[in-house]
């Protein structure tokens, strides 16, 4: 029998020793431990590069910038500072409280009136909410998807390989202005766009993955004694794609932060939250960069880059893991 | 599998994503919200003249009918005309079309030169402090969106220093005989630097990164060392040896990115104000113009089907390892 606090080589086998009531117990413990020494030697790999570590923290920085964003900000994203003389339009901006000493706004106001360094705060939370939805969805839909039809292969793989081949025909951008405009302005309609098609990529290369893999000995081992297909599946064919799905995620986080800049900023944007997008996209409307108020369009397009080159550089990270020719 | 089997059993493959991407565009129009006869109905016509212009677009006829039609117009590349200005979806169509593809194929020629020089020299210079700057170089290119580097730009350059124009193709009130005529003219090239320098940038990166881990797997095979051996210099082996190899995976990845950055020259366009098929389809979104937005969305979405196909072919014709199976 297997001791509980000293792992042997053997655990694999010792496990059919296990009396009925424990088993359970101890595949699940067994299952934990594998995935923590998993997970333990990746971080451990791809936390050794400093760009990566660097990306990290990035992200981390904007993490916690966008869950205490009602303590940082000073203002609501979407309250107006003051009112003009008409009343509702206001166009005279103030500028950044650096730049004159009258303003007392860090990073001035928009010509609607808002708040600059306020919006700047409350748009981490739509990109990241953005990004990180749709990489857990992406990721999760193109493994699963990539995994049947691997696995099953036949007219299952036929079936869903020319879904994907017709996902791959679609434009990403357009194809997202014209669902957004069908759907409605709003983020999670954005989401759902972006997850419509971002999955694609995934599911193309796992299932290529998988083609290989269920032509392996413990595939066939699993088959023959009795495993479910399901079981073969998800325990013995997913921890196997799992760098590759993290992989895939982590390229999702970029690509759906810059689709979601890109269709906010040509104005299709939820006019009900405020993203980098929307930012630029009412500079633009404004003229601000006719007028030279820089200050309202560098900030949101240097958080956007700054959020998804780390997305890029964990992902490329993660690459050198999966793909160790990189290195 | 023969060579040519694979040929047609691709080219069927093609004929039906043309179809599904087709049915699927018409009924997602037919869902959209609003009334599209708003903007060709005015609210003074009589319900009599309104019923009239309806039935003139065909959209009073049941869904299948129109579905019908809609597949026997689109064989023979008829997509209808425009709610908005009554002109055919085809002719606006070959009005933007070229505008887009001067500008991407300017961009993008100028991307992979520089893209597979550069990643020639940072894959032969491997580890050093030039391959690092140009990698993260590269990387921060393609993580900034274009439209902000348009941007930005457009204020040092347009607005600040007024080297550039803000917007658009050409000067206002100036005509030419044919569009080759135009685009010679130094007034055109003016307004193309800036969105096709822009567009390089971004496109850049990634020939730059193929090409680096490309010729990173020529230099580890033994006929480099060879040509070592033989004394040859070293430049001679980089471009005439290393890179004549190397550059296989670069070919069919162009042709698969060129057809994505016609479909996503929908912001660039926006930015500069460049009257292409991408910012017309956003226009045609915007103002409920369904038949332009399905025209130039198909011509987009065709870019792209086309080109993996080719890409598909010229993969089997330039590496003759690569078995039909």
């Amino acid at each position: 029998m297997a001791t509980q606090d000293k792992p042997s080589i053997f655990a694999d086998i010792d496990d059919g020793d296990v009396d009925q009531e424990d088993e359970s117990v101890d595949r699940w413990r067994r299952n934990l431990r594998l995935w923590r020494e998993t997970l333990t030697e990746q971080w451990r790999m791809l936390t050794d590069d400093l760009m990566v570590r660097l990306a990290m923290i990035t992200i981390a920085f904007f993490m916690a910038v966008a869950v205490f964003a009602p303590f940082i900000a000073p203002h609501g994203p979407l309250t107006r500072q003051y009112e003009g003389d008409a009343g509702i339009i206001i166009v005279d901006w103030a500028e950044p409280s650096f730049m004159s000493a009258e303003s007392e706004y860090l990073l001035g106001t928009t010509a609607e009136g808002f708040d600059i360094f306020s919006q700047l705060v409350y748009g981490s939370r739509a990109a990241l909410l953005v990004g990180l939805v749709a990489a857990v969805f992406t990721a999760g839909i193109g493994t699963l998807v990539g995994l049947t039809a691997g696995y099953y292969g036949g007219k299952i793989d036929d079936t869903l390989m020319r879904i994907v081949d017709f996902l791959y025909g679609m434009p990403l951008l357009p194809t997202v202005i014209i669902l957004v405009a069908l759907l409605g302005p709003s983020l999670w309609n954005i989401l759902l766009a972006i997850i419509l098609l971002q999955w694609r990529s995934t599911a193309r290369v796992i299932r290529s993955q998988a083609l290989s893999l269920r032509e392996r000995p413990f595939v066939k081992a699993a088959q023959v004694a009795g495993a479910s297909d399901w079981h073969i599946i998800s325990r013995h064919l997913a921890p196997n794609v799992l760098p590759l799905s993290f992989l895939y995620g982590a390229f999702a986080i970029a690509w759906a932060i810059l689709a979601e800049a890109g269709v906010s900023f040509i104005g299709l944007g939820d006019p009900n939250t405020v993203s980098w997008g929307t930012m630029l996209q009412s500079s633009r409307a404004y003229s601000a960069l006719d007028f030279g108020a820089w200050w309202w369009f560098i900030p949101p397009g240097i958080c956007i880059g700054l959020v998804v080159i780390s997305g890029f550089l964990i992902g490329r990270g993660y690459e050198e893991i999966t793909n160790p020719e990189l290195r | 599998m023969s060579k040519a089997s694979f040929v047609v059993r691709r080219l069927l493959q093609l004929g039906v994503t043309f179809w599904a991407v087709g049915t699927v565009l018409f009924f997602l129009f037919r869902l959209m919200p609003g009334d599209p006869t708003a903007f060709v109905v005015s609210a003074q016509m009589t319900p009599e003249a309104r019923q009239q212009v309806i039935e003139s677009y065909g959209l009073n006829e049941p869904l299948y009918v129109q579905y019908m039609r809609f597949l026997e117009n689109a064989l023979t590349l008829n997509f209808g005309q425009s709610f908005h200005t009554n002109q055919p979806v085809r002719e606006v169509i070959w009005t933007y079309l070229p505008n887009t593809l001067v500008l991407m194929l300017s961009a993008f020629v100028v991307a992979y030169i520089l893209g597979i020089v550069l990643g020639v020299l940072t894959g032969w210079y491997r580890g050093s402090r030039f391959e690092k700057t140009t990698v993260v170089t590269a990387l921060t290119a393609r993580s900034l969106p274009t439209f902000y580097v348009g941007l930005i730009v457009l204020w040092l350059f347009g607005a600040t220093l007024g080297v550039i124009p803000m917007s658009g193709m050409g000067a206002a009130g100036q005509t030419y005989d044919s569009f080759w005529a135009r685009i010679f003219t130094l007034d055109f090239l003016h307004h193309l630097a800036a969105p096709a320098a822009v567009l390089a940038f971004y496109y850049m990166g990634y020939p730059l990164l193929i090409m680096r881990s490309s010729m990173m797997e020529v230099l580890s095979q033994d006929f480099i060392d060879v040509c070592r051996a033989k004394g040859l210099s070293e430049r001679a082996i980089m471009f005439k040896h290393a890179a004549r190899n190397a550059l296989l995976p670069i070919i069919t990845a162009a042709a698969i990115a060129l057809g994505y950055a016609v479909g996503g020259s929908v912001l660039i366009e926006t930015v500069f104000g460049w009257p292409g098929l991408g910012r017309e389809m956003v226009n045609a979104v915007l103002r409920r113009d369904f038949p332009v937005a399905q025209g130039t969305f198909m011509v987009l979405a065709a870019t792209i089907i086309i080109l993996n196909f080719v890409a598909d072919l010229l993969y089997g014709y330039l590496d003759p390892r690569v078995t039909y199976e």
